[in-house]
């Protein structure tokens, strides 16, 4: 059914479908609404035999999530920024233990200063931690991932938590038309959760063991292998998806354009939207320009960002993040994508803590690239003018 | 399989061996245990010798309050909440500090759990650093007994009173010396649906320079001197404590331990030992232990 409704909503409505045993949540700016949400269905008896909690802080529920997972249940979670890292402890220990959490990240900056707005340091701060990282740029694709990313957390080739990041503001709070999912099409995609092992009185087991140097190496690497069989497991989801929905969300990325294409852009979420329109305007100018959009972050796509940039002679990669002291994230691992090829390379920083992006900033962006007029390299884009200051 | 041990690692003369097997079979080995991280989990979870015979969770040091939380509601949830008692085994330090965050949270909701912290009054799995559940004037790493500060500053924290204000249905002290009274507490704890809050005294003969022959003598002591009251709440109201015959001087603890030693001769030591005597007075009177 095709509704205009706000990402919040479009959000908790597909974490509802997706029958989530326990959700534990705690709210922050800009994510609040998709948990005021849950609790007003919770509230109106509308989630079924799904259990509301709200907890005493993230930290809390993460680990909530993390129990209720480890008892056998289908868990759910939602944060932002400060409660994304406050989070961060018990993130890393539950994919440790292999429990497939689903969690939404609203991006939202994070501090200090202190800033409510958007960009994706929140998210890109724990890619490490072995967490499946999806980023989306409409709230269709946000509403259609949540159940995939049960789906694919769960498959018993995976068991990792699985995160759906969501530009805060720009996409929670907008309205956009949205064709939502009904109860009948996600039973038939996503069955009930069957883990493999789980707290039982049946079979006793213990959860979360301590490995001394003989073993612990052993069972980060099977991560790592976990976290490649991921990619087989998504293709063939966004495949079932695409036989269910006729909705078709191609793979890790997107490229449009990029065959032929002097300069490429590539980046991540909502921006995505934006540089997409820029890009069909300047090929309607015959400009041979393309972009490439990154689906999942985690496991990067590192063969088919390598196929797409093949060709371009200059690629240009847009972060909204900062990996302070070294290469923004998004460009560095672009770059050890590209090993051994070697395009004109511009790394661009924008948008950071909601810094507005404009059209035209793009526009000019990509063809000072094209023309030659920009220096390779790394830059900062929409910076003013201003004298260093301590706070 | 035993439900706990017997290939666990714990120091011979371990306190809380004693609690951790008298629970399990208190609640007849129907339990989901939840583990914080420190000496229990440390000895107990071992991969590949995991010494649980019931299925066992340990997460982090400071988070055991909340995951039994989400074990809890995923039970009720999956609509298996008949098959397990949730209860929660976890150090004074992750307890009364890093984690009564979580704990507080689990109270506040009443989730069903019962959540037994055993008291070795430090953080005994890094080397017997303080916590807030150290008494007064004991010497730990970071509470060292130096030519100007006698150990130990400031007081025990009260854990029993912040347990009894979150208005949960059942609260209790025990110790090890009285594994009798601890196994009736964890079974009446068991009667009542909500969050219940045991808190049981277990000496640990590192840490306190205890010989391991002597661990149950001095956890005895520590309830016959009014140091350690064995009291017991239910919906509020204090219905239940273990009379005292004769309360000890403190002194009769004190002096079998380790890390009280440097009292009996710090200029500072008379003073820590009277507060200490004060401490155990005023338990005496507020709770009425004098038989
Ligand atoms: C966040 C965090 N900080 C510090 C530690 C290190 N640490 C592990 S166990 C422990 C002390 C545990 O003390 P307690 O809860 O009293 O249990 P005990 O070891 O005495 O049985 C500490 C400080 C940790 N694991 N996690
Ligand atoms: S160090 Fe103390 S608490 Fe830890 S096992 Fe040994 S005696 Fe028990």
């Amino acid at each position: 059914m095709r509704k205009v409704v706000r990402g919040f909503y479009a959000i908790a409505e597909a974490v509802r479908l997706s029958r989530p045993n326990v959700i534990a949540a705690y709210p922050i700016t800009p994510q609040t609404e998709i948990v005021e949400n849950l609790a007003e269905m919770y509230a109106n008896g509308e989630l079924g035999d799904t259990e509301y909690v709200t907890a005493e802080s993230e930290f809390g529920a993460a680990s909530m999530v993390l129990g209720a997972s480890a008892a056998g249940a289908r868990a759910f979670t939602a944060t932002s920024s400060q409660g994304l890292l406050l989070m961060t402890e018990v993130l890393y220990n539950a994919a440790g233990m292999r429990l497939p959490i689903v969690l939404v990240v609203a991006n939202r900056s994070v501090s200090a200063p202190l800033s409510i707005w958007n960009d994706i340091q929140d998210s890109i701060s724990i890619r490490d931690a072995g967490i499946i990282q999806l980023y989306v740029e409409s709230n269709q694709e946000a509403h259609d991932m949540i159940p995939l990313a049960f789906k694919v957390a769960e498959n018993r080739d995976v068991l990792l938590p699985f995160m759906v990041c969501v530009d805060g503001f720009k996409l929670t709070h907008a309205y956009e038309p949205v064709d939502l999912l009904d109860q009948e099409t996600v039973d038939k995609f996503l069955p009930p959760y069957e883990p493999v092992v789980k707290l039982d009185i049946e079979k006793p087991a213990a959860l979360g063991c301590y490995a001394p140097p003989p073993y612990y190496m052993e069972f980060r690497v099977a991560m790592e292998m976990a976290m490649e069989r991921a990619r087989e497991v998504m293709l063939k989801e966004f495949e079932e998806w695409y036989r269910l929905t006729g909705r078709d969300w191609g793979g890790y990325v997107v490229a449009e354009n990029c065959e032929d294409a002097e300069v490429v852009v590539v980046a991540m979420g909502s921006i995505v939207a934006l540089i997409r329109e820029v890009v069909k305007q300047m090929r309607k100018e015959g400009k041979k320009v393309g972009m490439l959009k990154i689906r999942t972050y985690r496991p990067f796509p590192h063969e088919e960002v390598r196929k797409a940039l093949k060709n371009a002679q200059k690629v240009v990669v847009i972060d909204r993040a900062l990996s302070i002291g070294a290469e923004p994230p998004l460009a560095a691992d672009v770059k050890s994508a590209l090993f051994g090829l070697s395009p004109e390379f511009h790394s661009v920083v924008m948008g950071l803590g909601g810094r507005d992006i404009p059209r035209e900033q793009i526009e000019k962006l990509i063809n000072d690239v094209l023309e030659g007029k920009a220096k390779p390299g790394k830059r900062f884009e929409g910076l003013y003018e201003f004298e260093e200051v301590i706070p | 399989m035993s439900l706990f041990g017997p290939g666990h690692g714990a120091c011979p003369g371990c306190g809380f061996p004693i609690a951790v097997r008298g629970a399990l079979e208190a609640l007849d080995g129907k339990v989901i245990a939840v583990n914080s991280t420190g000496c229990l989990e440390i000895v107990s979870s071992m991969y590949g010798r995991n010494t649980w015979g019931v299925p066992y969770i340990h997460s982090l040091f400071e988070n055991a309050g909340a995951v039994a939380a989400g074990i809890e509601t995923a039970l009720r949830a999956l609509k298996r909440d008949k098959e397990a008692h949730v209860v929660v085994f976890a150090g004074d330090g992750a307890t009364f500090d890093i984690g009564i965050g979580t704990l507080s949270g689990m109270m506040d909701r009443n989730h069903n759990v019962i959540y037994i912290c055993y008291d070795n009054e430090a953080y005994q799995n890094t080397g017997n650093q303080q916590s807030m559940a150290t008494p007064t004037g004991a010497a730990t790493t970071t509470t060292p007994a130096g030519k100007v500060i006698p150990g130990k500053m400031g007081r025990k924290k009260d854990m029993i009173s912040i347990a009894v204000a979150h208005g949960i249905p059942y609260v209790a002290s025990a110790s090890i010396a009285f594994p009798k009274d601890f196994q009736r507490k964890v079974k009446r704890a068991a009667e009542f649906e909500g969050a219940k809050y045991i808190q049981v005294h277990a000496p640990c003969v590192t840490g306190w320079g205890i010989d391991g022959k002597l661990t149950v003598e001095v956890a005895r002591l520590a309830v016959e001197t009014g140091l350690y009251p064995l009291v017991e709440y239910e919906n509020g109201k204090l219905v239940r404590v273990r009379k005292i015959k004769d309360r000890k001087p403190v002194e009769e603890y004190l002096k079998l331990q380790r890390r009280f030693r440097h009292l009996f001769k710090h200029p500072k030591g008379k003073e820590i030992i009277e507060e200490l005597q004060r401490v155990a007075d005023e338990n005496a009177r507020r709770y009425g232990l004098d038989a």
